[in-house]
């Protein structure tokens, strides 16, 4: 269960700017990641992004490149979890592969705003805003077993026994 | 039911007679391809508490991305990065110079049919166009594949985009893809592999269906397939580093859906400010001002690229005002280009040599914009802030395009030199 507060975007939020190139070779740790998150998109969001808070966007969030600090980025920023109709397939991955949900919600996400409040039930697959409630699919056990635990490092650190 | 040529792959590399759509899959890809970001997988890869990269005879380097290094962060993890491959015994590893990997890969004859390649780059596509399937990971994804050598993927439904006709000098495979992508958007192949077939992708050369391959992740699909033919046979007769067996669709796949497009009525295209798939017709922009035009990258680094730009900058000098790069995708290209006397033109014309690399591409080394400034580029992303400051504007076109343009200074229809 997570409920928090909604930073809304639109449709084709693309990597560069969640994660400007410019820092993309650059070594850094996720706490100074996220303090890029969004820098091209939103340049107050990194500022005032608490933790637990929820970004709901358009289609095809993450489209783009491979990087993963796009994903790490927003995870060291404190977002609980991502909405949106699509994903990018790369995104999708880095997501999952680094702790943070990320939920393909079909209907709904035009009818929430920046500042609502909405609460996820990952369990039941289902999103509430104001007065409606939306459904969502589970993700296939495998991708949920990385989810589980906490991303894809702990995961097969775990499978490996190397933990 | 037949298999498309994803689902045909992806059972091969399982094991299995047959996958079905939306079934995950554990594979171990062929070749896994990472570049100036093997830094920052080795050390996730140290963390997973595995010593030695499992099977590193699977496993190609190429710095490419910010080389030769522009500062000392970048110095250091290229040499963390040569230490590391030395260490685990990664003899396929290209150093600063050599060239973009995705050009890289297919010269040094890894891209080969029927493959699966895996690369923590998105353009990993691009090796679609030997008959390879080819996509991109993420940076964990890759340390992982260097500790186990495996990886689960999903398989895509697929979508056949049958271009039909001829594409007519000077209109090019980067005018017909930025039409494709325009017409049915960014995320218009979200998670499919695409099929590229039909007459006009039979009648072309190599390097034009690595431009489809290569921006296939534009439209969102997870490869870019283009049938292996006695074109891609002849290129991997040298260079090929093993024996290889094609993969073909069945004649009876089952498809999600056939696009067709028709490449005789198509003129130059222009993707603009900051979206790949905000595509119109070169005329729609014609006359707006740029101040750099990029003729390069992954995506059009090549000789026919070299070659058609320079058709219209022989004798010609670029507009005051405009900075002209060039990059050839890599030494070998760079080396045919000054033999045949590409470079001279182009340095005559008052164009700036670059080394192959990945260059200004993702604004993270050379030749960035300013605020306010506009660029007409070869390459294949016009995102916001990508090539510097997030107040510049990059529109995305043809090597002829580009060529028009830097020598009026503004965007122009390339017809107009022909």
């Amino acid at each position: 269960m997570s409920k928090g507060r909604v930073w809304k975007y639109g449709d084709d939020v693309n990597t560069d700017v969640i994660f400007p190139g410019k820092y993309t070779y650059q070594p850094m740790e996720p706490a100074e990641m996220a303090e890029h998150a969004l820098e091209d998109l939103d340049p107050g969001f990194a500022g005032s992004v608490k933790p637990g808070d929820i970004i709901v966007a358009g289609k095809n969030f993450g489209c783009g490149s491979s990087r993963e600090q796009a994903a790490t980025c927003l995870k060291a920023a404190g977002v609980a979890a991502i909405v949106a109709p699509s994903f990018s397939r790369i995104f999708f991955r880095n997501a999952i592969n680094s702790g943070l949900p990320v939920i393909e919600l079909a209907q709904g996400t035009d009818k929430i705003e920046t500042g609502d409040e909405v609460e996820i039930n990952f369990e039941a697959g289902t999103l509430r805003h104001k007065d409606s409630e939306y459904r969502f699919p589970a993700l296939p056990p495998e991708v949920l077993a990385i989810l589980e635990d906490g991303g894809l490092i702990p995961h097969v650190k775990k499978v490996l026994g190397t933990g | 039911m037949g298999m498309t040529f994803a689902q045909k792959v992806l059972a091969d590399k399982a094991g299995l007679d047959r996958v079905d759509v939306g079934q995950i899959v554990e594979i171990e890809p062929d070749i896994c391809l990472s570049h100036d970001n093997t830094a920052a997988i080795a050390k996730t890869f140290a963390k997973i508490g595995v010593k030695r990269v499992k099977n590193p005879e699977r496993f190609v380097v190429v710095l490419d991305h910010t080389v030769p290094a522009s500062i000392e962060k970048y110095a250091q993890s290229h040499k963390e990065i040569r230490a590391f491959v030395a260490e685990q015994g990664i003899h396929r590893f290209f150093d600063a110079g050599v060239g973009i990997c995705h050009q890289v890969l297919p010269e040094k004859g890894f891209a080969l049919p029927g493959r699966l390649i895996l690369g923590s780059d998105s353009h990993t596509t691009t090796y679609g166009a030997f008959g390879a399937f080819a996509a991109g990971v993420g940076r964990s994804e890759m340390a992982v594949l260097y500790a186990t050598s495996k990886i689960w993927l999903k398989t895509p439904a697929t979508f056949r985009i049958v271009v039909d006709g001829r594409l007519a000098e000077p209109v090019t495979a980067k005018d017909l893809i930025l039409k494709i992508i325009g017409d049915i958007g960014a995320d218009g192949a979200l998670y499919r592999s695409v099929e590229y077939a039909g007459d006009a992708v039979d009648a072309m050369s190599l390097a034009s269906r690595m431009v489809l391959s290569n921006m296939a992740i534009e439209m969102g699909a997870k490869n870019g397939y283009c049938a292996p033919d006695a074109k891609t046979f002849s290129f991997l007769e040298q260079r090929a580093e093993t024996d290889y067996v094609p993969v073909f669709p069945d004649p009876d796949a089952d498809y999600e859906q056939t696009l067709h497009f028709d490449a005789s009525a198509l003129g130059p295209q222009v993707a603009k400010p900051h979206t790949v798939d905000h595509v119109s017709p070169v005329e729609t922009v014609a006359g707006t001002p740029v101040q750099q035009a990029l003729l390069g990258t992954c995506t059009n680094g090549r000789m026919e690229d070299l070659r058609l730009a320079a058709k219209i900058l022989e004798g010609r000098k670029i507009a005051a005002g405009v900075r002209l790069l060039v990059l050839p995708a890599s030494q070998e290209i760079l080396l045919d280009a000054l033999r045949e006397g590409l470079i001279d033109t182009f340095v005559k014309a008052g164009a700036m040599l670059l080394n192959p690399g990945c260059g200004p591409c993702l604004g993270a080394h050379q030749g960035v914009l300013a605020p306010g400034e506009a660029c007409i580029s070869t390459a294949n992303r016009n995102f916001k802030g990508r090539m510097g400051s997030p107040d510049a504007e990059i529109y995305l076109g043809s090597p002829a395009t580009v060529a028009a343009s830097a020598v009026t200074g503004v965007i122009t229809d390339p017809r107009e030199f022909f």
